[in-house]
């Protein structure tokens, strides 16, 4: 989980997240075009480097496609945080706070 | 091959053996998946149906290809929303490797990884199972690391 508030902490990193999530599937030459035409160009070594980050933070899945390597958000992880966070606050404060210790307790080993 | 619509992946903390279980064993499937059943033998040709609580057919179609506990490949429609139905049959890919947790817990885990893919205009379908498919692997990972789910309903 550190790795993915790490990867959150940029401005660039959620700027290629929110290109993503407008259109999925993007190689690494096709997101620097979208970039650069929503008003917010990035070198070519910046934008894989970024990349990298999200990868390993799992917030972005590559597959690859022929010779192509195809980028797509994953939301996962994010909405592991809002129900670890959020969505229990929502269904009860009490059960949530106890799954909540429950939860930091066993992931403090 | 076609163009993916999402691919969503996670990581959990068992091996890829359970992991193979929870995604073709129906009693489990009910557990995280919001109380819907699923009837098959997953097997390579065998049909595949998704049925709610009250019995409905959710969803309907095939398994293409079942390679365990690695590879589980479904033909799968929309058979109870008239306008989901009309897209057509889309193509689920679940893969499970071996692979590093997250850096920050170290130690292994069974990566999953979900595509899904759908010929011509899937627009609605997609953005329906879209939504779906992280509370499902969420309830999924938890099942599997805790023994209980977040979502119930």
């Amino acid at each position: 989980m550190d790795a993915v508030f790490k990867a959150l902490a940029d401005a660039s990193r959620r700027e290629l997240l929110d290109r993503l999530r407008a259109e999925s599937g993007l190689t690494l030459g096709q997101l620097c075009e979208r970039l650069a035409k929503a008003g917010s160009p990035m070198t070519r070594q910046a934008v894989s480097k970024h990349l990298a980050i999200l990868e390993e933070a799992n917030l972005v899945a590559a597959v690859k496609r022929g010779r192509e390597k195809l980028h797509y958000l994953n939301p996962v992880p994010i909405h592991e945080i809002a129900e670890r966070w959020i969505g229990k606050f929502e269904r009860s404060r009490l059960q949530a706070l106890s799954d909540l210790k429950k939860d930091l307790e066993a992931h403090d080993e | 091959m076609s163009k993916p619509s999402f691919v969503y992946v996670t990581y959990i903390r068992t091996t890829p053996e359970e992991l193979w279980a929870a995604l073709t064993d129906p009693r489990t499937i009910r557990r995280y998946w919001f109380g819907m059943s699923a009837e098959s033998d997953f097997k390579a040709g065998s049909p595949w149906r998704l049925k709610l609580d009250d019995g409905r057919v959710a969803d309907a179609g095939e398994i293409l290809e079942a390679d365990p506990p690695r590879r589980l490949v479904i033909r799968w429609r929309n058979e109870f929303r008239p306008e989901l139905k009309a897209e057509g049959y889309s193509r689920c890919t679940m893969q499970i490797e071996m692979a590093d947790y997250y850096p920050d817990f170290g130690g292994k885990a069974a990566k999953l990884t979900i595509r899904h893919e759908i010929e011509g205009e899937g627009g609605k379908f997609i953005e329906a199972v879209s939504g779906g498919w992280p509370k499902v692997l969420s309830n999924l990972k938890s099942l599997l690391e805790t023994g209980d789910v977040a979502f119930k309903e």
